[in-house]
């Protein structure tokens, strides 16, 4: 059996077979680094969010839309880059989705999972590309 | 009461809608949408509707599905109904506690204690 794929960058468009595809290369370059159960659960939330995001606010906003993804793995830094093309967001006005009034909300949480998760989470000046690291203690 | 391609297993018992999901990750937004509505569907034309919903298979769920659990907790209140989640990861509670939806929602330990808690 061949070692698993320590890093990748690829066009990614919204199909689930596809971003599955993608999902299970990463958690194989996760799970051959020794990853605990709790520092993967971080990354994998991490991932399936950004993912999600640029799919959902980025790609899919523009006809045929694809986001670029890409990510490293060594034994204790995770780094994930997703690029997805789109008109971007301002990241430091989204409503506080903690809050009463925002709590029944069904939106405006993927940006506070990620935060919650990873070391640094950094968006560039437009918004429309975000860089994840996760530093493992 | 689920069709073959359902994501979900759903029995009732003794007046309460049992849900169960089926895939270990809640991710994917298509297959979101589909669970929300299959929710809905078993709780709309109940006189105040008794739903519980087990997170006993579930290992990874998105911020996509909790939006889908506030819809249907939202759904719940204007149907006069009563929702409870159970069998909770502790991981996946940790992202409810972030997240501060464990304050929203009625979430119990076990399957079994979520349905005695009801009304």
């Amino acid at each position: 059996m061949s070692a698993p794929k320590t890093h990748d960058a690829i066009s990614l468009t919204n199909d689930p077979q596809q971003v599955r595809a993608a999902r299970e290369e990463f958690a194989g370059a996760i799970e051959h680094f020794g990853f605990p159960r709790e520092a993967a659960f971080a990354v994998m939330l991490a991932f399936d969010e950004a993912v999600a995001n640029g799919l959902k606010y980025g790609a899919a906003q523009q006809p045929g839309g694809a986001i670029d993804l890409s990510w490293s793995v060594q034994k204790d830094r995770v780094r994930i880059v997703v690029d997805d093309h789109g008109p971007g967001f301002d990241p430091d006005n989204i409503p506080d989705c903690t809050l009463p009034e925002n709590i029944e909300k069904a939106c405006g949480r993927g940006v506070m999972l990620m935060r919650a998760y990873m070391t640094s989470v950094e968006f560039n000046d437009k918004g429309n590309k975000v860089t994840l690291v996760y530093e493992r203690n | 009461m689920a069709s073959d391609d359902s994501r979900l297993r759903v029995r009732k018992e003794s007046g309460v809608i049992r849900a169960e999901f089926v895939d270990r990750n809640i991710l994917d937004e298509a297959n979101i949408q589909a669970i929300t509505d299959e929710l809905l569907a078993l709780v709309v034309n109940e006189p105040r509707p008794k739903l519980l919903i087990s997170f006993s298979n579930v290992d990874h769920l998105s911020s996509a599905a909790l939006g889908a659990l506030i819809t249907i907790h939202n759904k719940m209140k204007g149907l006069s109904g009563q929702l409870r989640l159970a069998d909770i990861d502790p991981q996946i509670y940790e992202v409810f506690e972030i997240t501060k939806l464990n304050k929203l929602f009625q979430i119990h330990e076990t399957s079994d204690e979520a349905a005695d808690s009801f009304a």
